[in-house]
């Protein structure tokens, strides 16, 4: 490695997130523009700004892209297969409940394979926290069309566009009884880590989908060929609408330029968590 | 407002070269513009930011650049230099 001293700038190893990540592990594998590296730096911010010691803290993961992000925090985390993130983590935080845990997730491991867990978790209304990294795709396994692609979305499986009813995820966990509900995207970092730290102190199921760019796989073939332009696509067309009154409103549609994308945290509900009644 | 009493504050940037994948949110989403593309490249080929010329006290440390980097590759960290003038 040979890097020239630029002036102007100072080259360091450390980041100061690193303590609660496996810096060994870094650069990660994930592509460049990718938005799941944001979220696992938003999760690390949140666990430093929590309060509770991140011995307390558990990270669960599914498979995918996403499932990455328990490989790559310094905290205890669990891999597991494939759908199966939420009965791993149901299972910890039932015979934990002094835990804080929490499932980093993708949208085709939660709601397609894991779908039913997914729903069954939030009727339970089981004290857990799930961050869904929705990037509209199957993005490791190549770009296939999954539940939350939109659509007219083009995909290896759908080249002529997706003719499918999209997933509104936040939508779904509401009817299934989730105490909070929100959606934000990579670019909305600082609202994002404090829908994660309301996460985190709050009992009962909580739920945030957060849009993340993936260039290489859906990107391509919808005109995102980079990071940045799905990015830039958010800042456009973004509105941020807290406690939004009529949850179908918050449909996405991608293709559609002047379809707005409503953003916010949307349910917050006190519900009795499992077990309180027991 | 009285805005010849307010303080601006300062940060620094630090780069982390060998993370970063160049994939342009930091340089794009950075408020004041501050940075830029290196001449030079990490191992994997990769420009990393720099400070462009001219704007090495214009950074506010607002932290977004840090905030938003997915490979956690850059930070800043806030200078005691007065800098009220931005």
């Amino acid at each position: 490695m040979s890097i020239p001293v630029e002036a102007n700038i100072s080259l360091v190893d450390k980041h100061p997130a690193d303590d609660l990540l496996r810096a060994d592990r870094f650069p990660h594998i994930l592509c460049p523009g990718c938005g799941i590296g944001t979220v696992i730096h938003t999760y690390v911010r949140a666990i430093m700004e929590s309060g509770v010691d991140p011995d307390r803290h558990v990270c669960v993961s599914g498979i995918g892209c996403s499932g990455r992000a328990a490989g790559y925090v310094n905290v205890d985390s669990y891999h597991a297969t494939h759908g199966r993130a939420l009965p791993f983590a149901l299972g910890i935080a039932l015979h934990k409940p002094d835990l804080v845990v929490t499932v980093i997730s993708g949208d085709g491991d939660l709601t397609a394979i894991g779908g039913n867990h997914f729903i069954h978790a939030a009727r339970r209304n089981i004290n857990l926290n799930v961050i869904c990294i929705n990037n509209f795709n199957y993005g490791m396994t190549g770009g296939q069309t999954g539940p939350t692609s939109p659509k007219g979305a083009r995909s290896p499986t759908a080249p002529d566009g997706n003719q499918d009813h999209p997933f509104i995820l936040p939508h779904l966990a509401h009817a299934i009884g989730a105490s909070f509900v929100s959606r934000w995207t990579v670019l909305h970092v600082r609202q994002f880590q404090e829908a994660v730290l309301r996460m985190m102190e709050k009992d009962g199921f909580c739920f945030t989908e957060v849009l993340a760019p993936c260039p290489t796989s859906f990107g391509r073939p919808n005109n995102f060929a980079q990071g940045l332009h799905e990015m830039e696509m958010y800042r456009d067309r973004c509105h941020i609408e807290n406690g939004v009154s009529r949850m179908s409103d918050l449909q996405i549609d991608i293709m559609d330029p002047d379809w707005p994308i409503i953003v916010g945290n949307f349910v917050d509900v006190e519900r009795g968590s499992y077990g309180e009644h027991a | 407002m009285d805005l010849s009493r307010a303080q601006v504050p300062h940060g620094l940037v630090h780069v982390i070269a060998e993370r970063c994948k160049q994939c342009d949110f930091c340089i794009s989403y950075c408020p004041v513009d501050v940075l830029e593309y290196s001449e030079d490249t990490n191992s994997k080929g990769h420009h990393f930011p720099v400070v462009a010329a001219g704007k090495e006290q214009a950074c506010v440390f607002c932290r977004f650049c840090d905030l938003i980097c997915p490979e956690l590759a850059i930070f800043t960290s806030e200078s005691q230099a007065d800098a009220s003038d931005g």
